[in-house]
């Protein structure tokens, strides 16, 4: 459901993400050395792969966004790697659009951002408990923002989306759910693990 | 993994003998047009020519109704809630909702707009090769380094694609079923965790065996697309039959 469809929003809404988008690639763009190229590609890959898994939640199923993850993983970097899979979703997968790409990109860049701004010091310290839990706070933190700014983008289209726009917002709970627990228990095993994979210096 | 969505051996493609740059400027062309028409007939009108070239091209009509059921479950919230959203001459109610005719028609112009638009981008830039598409985007001027991401996930989604069903396959071997419960979302998470680690690994080795080979942060491309006549041909057509619909639109 991140995935808005093209012929939806309004023209005001495309252009805006457009702009944040082009924005948010040149900066990260600028900041992607040619050497990190093999690695993001491959964790891009990854994050790709991962998006495909089905989450059983309650009586329903979901497919993961795992935007925060990727945050905290790849810092700047997600923003690219968010696109570039996004691109392949909507041309192989019919998933989200053409127009609606700026958006759609936005809407998971941004949090994705946000969360390895907000949430990545702490979870880089903590261990044990302590890092499920930070674990956890920014899958669901990650799915929280882009619920919220899917439905502020159908929102802000027309004000007849607005019913609509908290329908979708709902449909994320069972997400978010699914997201935290998976996010939490990845970065948990990460820690354990391969520790050096969060702490890559920018 | 295969991604692109038409097979190789029946891959009878008419579009061959175009740049893939055309492809990509058409879809983009064509994507702005049906953005902007409001009529349900020039609507349904477009919806009939993606199929058509959908149909033309060879793309396999199951295949098509899987991929455009996934995007449906946006549309339906809409399609539900937009009768009674949109105030309007009432259609019919429902206790104390009533459903507009004006909201009838919103809802059916974006579920049209939005099938239109995904049919023909999956048929005119899907049915490339990843690679190919890639080397487009390259072509239409997009930054470098995003063209090599791009080019390098397409090449790891097939390699990682393995590793993940390999993965499954021992998930499946000790009898994982997976279910709502805390000892699926621990699985998952490993297993999430599992194909970073190895990705991970996997990069190292390729940087590494990249650097032997004396890479410089440049893939040169092997193929020059280059654009012909017929391009330009297929691209005025394509102009003109867009001006004809946004005319349409005007004068109907």
């Amino acid at each position: 459901m991140a995935h808005i469809p093209d012929g939806v929003l309004s023209t005001p809404v495309l252009i805006t993400g457009a702009v944040v988008t082009t924005g948010l690639l040149a900066a990260a763009i600028r900041r992607l050395d040619f050497d990190r190229i093999p690695q993001a590609a491959v964790l891009s890959a990854a994050f790709f792969i991962a998006s495909l898994l089905s989450v059983p939640v309650g009586p329903s199923s979901v497919h993961l966004i795992l935007n925060g993850l990727m945050g905290v993983i790849l810092g700047w970097a997600a923003v690219p790697a968010i696109f570039v899979a996004l691109i392949m979703q909507a041309v192989f997968f019919g998933y989200g659009g053409l127009l609606v790409l700026g958006v759609n990109t936005m809407n998971i860049a941004l949090p994705a951002l946000l969360c390895a701004a907000l949430l990545g010091p702490a979870l880089r310290r903590s261990d044990g408990r302590f890092s499920l839990i930070w674990g956890a706070v920014s899958g669901a933190v990650g799915v929280l923002l882009t619920g919220t700014l899917v439905s502020l983008c159908l929102g802000l289209s027309s004000a007849d989306f607005l019913p609509a726009a908290k329908v979708v917002l709902a449909t994320y709970t069972p997400l978010m759910i699914a997201e935290a627990a998976v996010t939490g228990f990845t970065l948990g095993f990460i820690l354990k693990v391969a520790p050096e994979l969060i702490t890559i210096p920018e | 993994m295969q991604l692109t969505l038409i097979e190789k051996e029946s891959r009878n493609d008419r579009l061959r003998q175009f740049d893939p740059r055309l492809r990509l400027i058409t879809a983009l062309l064509f994507a702005m047009t049906v953005v902007s028409l409001h009529l349900i007939p020039l609507l349904l009108l477009t919806l009939l020519l993606a199929l058509g070239m959908a149909w033309w091209i060879g793309l396999s009509g199951s295949l098509l109704l899987k991929r455009l059921l996934v995007m449906e479950g946006f549309m339906i919230v809409l399609l539900v809630m937009l009768p009674f959203s949109v105030p309007g001459e009432s259609l019919f109610t429902l206790g104390p909702f009533n459903a507009s005719i004006e909201g009838v028609q919103r809802a059916l112009q974006i579920v049209l707009r939005a099938n239109a638009i995904v049919i023909l981008l999956m048929a005119l830039i899907g049915t490339l090769e990843p690679v190919v598409l890639g080397h487009a985007l390259g072509q239409l001027r997009l930054p470098d380094k995003l063209i090599h991401l791009f080019l390098f996930t397409v090449r790891y989604i097939g390699v990682l694609f393995d590793e993940y069903r390999r993965l499954r396959l021992a998930m499946r071997a000790r009898a994982f079923v997976a279910g709502s419960n805390r000892h699926t979302w621990r699985t998952f998470g490993w297993l999430v965790g599992m194909l970073l680690v190895r990705s991970l690994e996997r990069s190292e080795r390729i940087l590494a065996a990249m650097k032997c080979r004396g890479f410089n942060g440049r893939l040169y491309l092997v193929k020059q697309n280059i654009w012909s006549r017929y391009d330009t041909l297929a691209l005025l057509l394509s102009l003109s039959l867009s001006g004809t619909l946004l005319l349409l639109e005007q004068t109907l």
